[in-house]
């Protein structure tokens, strides 16, 4: 399995819908087929469309507030007395999180396709409130499906998501968390599609969906690649891209920009969640091995049993709690570009402590678990590496498992 | 090739003037001798039963169906049970068509080859793969066919009319028609008039398939539908199931009411 070099990643599928021959794909029911194909259709249209271009740049500049800070950690650099460690710090974005790129970018196509309302499927909920921020800047009617258990762990982003007046379908099957979330989402668009616009909230689905997304977030890459190269006057000759992983949209947009650059000078790797120290339900499938099956309408490597029913997952981050990951990721790791590792709960917090301590930075757990593996790294490595870290989300709704786990927050 | 017993039932029903009263219930809920007794029970008034392979992330069901199935999938339902119940159905009533009824995932981890195998040698007669669109499906399909298994294309009211044509060329003996823009189980938001007039589209195209109607169909809209080929009723029962259990009532005693009283409505 290998990269092909002078196209986008995101295009490098097959007739299908394939990446690499095997992941991703169209797994969807028939009446999906019609929704699906005009997507695509006028997706493919809108990013050649200069028009469209010019709007989301537009919004992505002025509204979603581009380009997002890119830091030297000096304090934690010094302590670690290793590689020196940046970050950058997507959370400053509006919203809070990476998300809200590919809720812009949704929003913008729904209006293009005169659908008056637009759904989507949230975990760490930020998905769900950067879309309804989205539908109210742009004039869509929108709801929000989540899982219970995840909106009792991330009440700030569900007031958030009120507060723009998105009306949140709490989801009681199953795990009642992310995956639930986005199978009730499809659901609502199989009865809908006529009329209803809908965002996948990260780079997972069928093969549009994960398609518009990383297209999405790319935005991120594009602004680090000239970030870098203001910063150094050139590309460094060592560079290590940290990112969390759960869907992978923030990580894939971190990366996107430089695919293409020999992974002895970018190296890229994903950090997915291992949930609770010692436990199985983990939320790693490409860490530990899972098998291929089909998730929410592509083929995958996902936690599931003999009999392809998908495993319930575990961990503190609502954001990387799903059993399966973008059909991208998949690619990236069979085609060995990049690499992948998880870090516990209880890491993720650590690290959480440790950043907090060192600097003024605010990560949320889904970034604290990249955080988690490049302060691992950091020591090992020679001066002259250059290790970033993608902060895609603040904490600020993560306040409440912050102060249960450790106490009085600072 | 053989006339299927999938036809044979259609060129009966037809002979009597009446549709076909399709039943879908869920392999093993709430147990797998539970779901034997009904498949049994409603296997008198039903002229093909549908039984569902249980998937607990299930991106075309309603609430009916996906509370079915959790039922058995918590208790502890397995593919090789699934075999063993239509085996065992099949035995006393062999002339019975059974249409298996599932997710992707559940054929892909077993393997197509041996899901196919399998299936023949416990008489499964068609099959219904919900995320498996054509063109997509054709290579599975095509193995069906090749095995005396019927793959069963499904068409929607958002399937164009170019790819309406496509998917019947590539059909075997039966089409299922989606009534309505739904999950199973949803209330019938199309009138019969509507659905019958995209059913006589189809029938345009094709005379010659046997077209059948299912989602939103229960005791109250079936009759409206009656000139369909074949109806299928799948979430009312499961209803009648879970009510059942609420009520500490026998299941297999009420879902087999149910199913005599769709069956007085449409002939």
């Amino acid at each position: 399995m290998k990269l092909r070099k002078g196209i986008p990643l995101i295009d490098q599928h097959d007739k299908s819908g394939f990446w690499g021959g095997k992941f991703g794909g169209n797994f969807i029911p028939e009446t999906l087929k019609k929704p699906v194909e005009d997507l695509t259709v006028l997706f493919e249209k809108l990013r050649k469309d200069k028009s469209f271009i010019r709007e989301r740049d537009y919004y992505f500049k002025n509204w979603v507030g581009a380009p997002t800070p890119f830091i030297k950690l000096n304090n934690l650099t010094r302590h670690l007395n290793g590689a020196e460690i940046w970050t950058k710090v997507v959370s400053e974005a509006n919203g809070g999180a990476h998300k809200i790129y590919n809720a812009t970018v949704h929003s913008l196509i729904a209006k293009r396709a005169g659908k008056k309302y637009i759904i989507g499927d949230t975990g760490a909920g930020y998905a769900g409130k950067m879309l309804s921020m989205a539908a109210k800047k742009f004039g869509l009617k929108c709801k929000i499906f989540m899982g219970v258990k995840d909106i009792k762990r991330q009440k700030p982003n569900c007031d958030a998501m009120k507060k723009n007046g998105a009306e949140i379908v709490p989801v009681y099957t199953g795990s009642q968390t992310l995956v639930d979330a986005v199978s009730e989402c499809m659901r609502y668009w199989v009865s809908n599609c006529d009329t209803t616009h809908m965002c996948v909230g990260s780079t997972v689905g069928p093969n549009i969906f994960v398609k518009i997304c990383g297209w999405s977030t790319s935005q991120i890459s594009r602004e680090l690649l000239m970030q870098i190269k203001k910063e150094f006057g050139k590309i460094p000759k060592k560079i290590k891209l940290y990112n969390c992983v759960g869907g992978g949209s923030s990580s894939f947009g971190f990366w996107n920009e430089f695919m293409h650059y020999n992974k002895k000078q970018i190296e890229f790797i994903g950090v997915e969640a291992a949930g609770p120290k010692n436990s199985k339900r983990h939320a790693a499938p490409l860490t530990y091995g899972s098998k291929i099956g089909i998730l929410h309408g592509a083929a995958q490597y996902v936690n599931q049993d003999k009999e392809g029913q998908i495993e319930e997952t575990e961990s503190i981050s609502a954001g990387l709690d799903y059993p399966g990951v973008s059909p991208l990721h998949c690619f990236l790791k069979d085609a060995k570009r990049a690499r992948y590792a998880a870090a516990s709960d209880e890491e993720a917090l650590s690290a959480y402590q440790m950043v907090t301590k060192y600097e003024n930075l605010n990560p949320s757990l889904e970034p604290s678990h990249a955080f988690a593996e490049a302060i691992k790294n950091a020591p090992k490595l020679s001066k002259d590496t250059i290790i970033i870290v993608n902060s895609c989300g603040d904490a600020l709704k993560d306040r409440d498992i912050l102060r249960e786990r450790l106490g009085k927050l600072k | 090739m053989n006339i299927s017993p999938i036809s044979l039932t259609f060129k009966k029903c037809k002979k009597e003037k009446r549709t076909a009263l399709i039943t879908y219930t869920v392999a093993g809920d709430n147990t797998k001798k539970k779901s034997f007794e009904i498949l049994n029970a409603v296997s008198k008034h039903a002229d093909i039963c549908e039984i569902g392979m249980p998937h607990n992330t299930p991106i075309a069901d309603g609430g009916q169906i996906q509370n079915s199935s959790y039922r058995a999938i918590k208790n502890g339902i397995k593919l090789k049970d699934i075999f063993q119940i239509v085996k065992k159905f099949k035995k006393n009533q062999y002339s019975k068509p059974v249409i298996l009824m599932g997710y992707y995932n559940t054929i892909f981890q077993f393997g197509e080859n041996k899901f196919i195998k399998e299936s023949k040698k416990s008489g499964v007669d068609g099959l219904i793969v919900v995320d498996l669109p054509w063109p997509e499906n054709k290579k599975l399909a095509k193995k069906c066919k090749k095995n005396s298994i019927n793959f069963i294309q499904l068409l929607s009211p958002t399937t164009s009319l170019i790819r309406l044509r496509k998917i019947l060329k590539d059909s075997h003996d039966m089409v299922y028609y989606i009534s309505m823009l739904s999950t199973t189980g949803g209330k019938l938001k199309v009138s019969p008039k509507k659905i019958l007039e995209s059913y006589n589209k189809i029938k345009k195209i094709n005379k010659s398939k046997n077209l059948v109607i299912g989602f939103g169909i229960t005791d109250k809209t079936i009759a409206s539908l009656k000139k369909a080929d074949g109806l299928v009723v799948g979430s009312a029962l499961c209803k009648e199931i879970s009510k059942s259990l609420r009520n500490r009532q026998n299941p297999v005693t009420n879902v087999n009411k149910m199913v005599s009283k769709l069956k007085s409505k449409i002939i």
